[in-house]
């Protein structure tokens, strides 16, 4: 017996918002922004990790995840993509528990930064105006996040990782239907 | 190559599903409908379409043997799970959404061993006798055009 659910109820539009979503989040890192399409998804994954998923990965993306054989399953026939056990390989990382090390995922090479992989995390909460000072691009003077339920050393990784700019990590907070993404060219200084 | 003797997870061979699953698609919608109103539907739950696309179809066309893109092909398909958690799928020609989607469901109730029998005899059978019946017709039809070269022969 399989526990298959729905995807996107438009699977078009649906995707295609979901997709200007992170897109404005991706281009404004730090900045909180809400996923509005809903996909029924088994737990443990929430609605804008799902909906980011759906909307970014497909056959040619292996998806590496800690979320368990409903997930895959669901994800799998919705977006068609495979899953490997390699986190190397992925081109997606999917953490809905506590989050691999940076420095364990496909940072890219020198050559091609972009065949990296994007860390999709889930967190507990979002709060903008207080926590980190964001800088880079994107960002016109400073803007500030506060993430809970992240590693208490990501923000050492990060440094680490900003250290190897081109290569790294590009990656995306999820909670409830809110996300945030941090681009691998954003400077993160502690608040 | 696929095995005949395949069993998946629900105790289906993958030759007798392939055979339900292609006599659904060839059949047309309106005499799936017209079956199926001998059986009582479960309640069941749409996971993905009916919905409209174009599949590639690619064959061995060329002289060489290679995989050749021979043109696409308008297709409807549609997954359905019924309420005990049977998941069924079909891919069927056209864009007969009706169709594609009493066909999942067919899919759905035939791989449930309590009701396998009974689909297989209201609707199965009855698709696949209608369909060599259609067969036999188009054979005799071109039958009576067939020329025997040996009578031409022997009437000069």
């Amino acid at each position: 017996m399989s526990c298959l659910r729905p995807g996107f109820a438009s699977p078009v539009l649906d995707a295609q918002a979901s997709f200007r979503a992170v897109l404005d989040a991706m281009s404004r890192p730090g900045r909180i922004v809400t996923l509005a399409a809903h996909a029924p998804a088994p737990a443990p994954l929430n609605q804008a990790a799902a909906a980011a998923l759906l909307t970014l990965a497909d056959a040619e993306t292996p998806v590496w995840s800690d979320a368990g054989a409903d997930v895959a399953e669901w994800l799998g026939f919705h977006a068609g993509c495979a899953f490997t056990p390699q986190i190397r390989q992925a081109r997606f990382v999917l953490a809905t528990g506590a989050a691999p090390a940076l420095a364990t995922i496909n940072a890219g090479t020198e050559e091609e930064p972009q065949s990296s992989a994007t860390l999709i995390c889930q967190v507990e909460a979002l709060v903008a105006g207080e926590g980190w000072r964001l800088t880079g691009p994107g960002i016109e003077t400073e803007h500030r996040l506060r993430v809970f339920g992240l590693a208490e050393d990501f923000l050492a990784q990060w440094q680490v990782q900003r250290a190897r700019f081109p290569r790294g990590v590009d990656v995306l907070l999820c909670a409830g239907s809110r996300i945030a993404a941090l681009p691998r060219s954003v400077t993160i200084r502690e608040g | 190559m696929p095995d005949d003797h395949d069993i998946s997870a629900t105790g289906v061979s993958t030759e007798a599903r392939r055979r339900w699953m292609g006599l659904l698609a060839r059949a047309s919608g309106d005499a799936i409908q017209r079956l199926a109103e001998g059986l009582d539907l479960p309640a069941f739950q749409r996971i993905r379409g009916p919905e409209t696309g174009l599949v590639m179809l690619r064959g061995r066309a060329g002289g060489d043997g290679a995989a050749f893109n021979l043109g696409e092909m308008t297709t409807t398909r549609c997954t359905i799970r019924t309420a005990d958690g049977q998941v069924g799928h079909a891919y069927v020609a056209g864009r007969d959404a009706r169709q594609a989607e009493l066909a999942a469901v067919m899919d759905a109730l035939l791989q449930d061993p309590d009701r396998h029998g009974s689909v297989m005899d209201v609707v199965i059978t009855p698709l696949a006798e209608a369909e060599a019946a259609r067969h036999a017709l188009r054979a005799r039809r071109a039958a009576a055009t067939r020329v025997e070269f040996l009578a031409m022969a022997t009437m000069r």
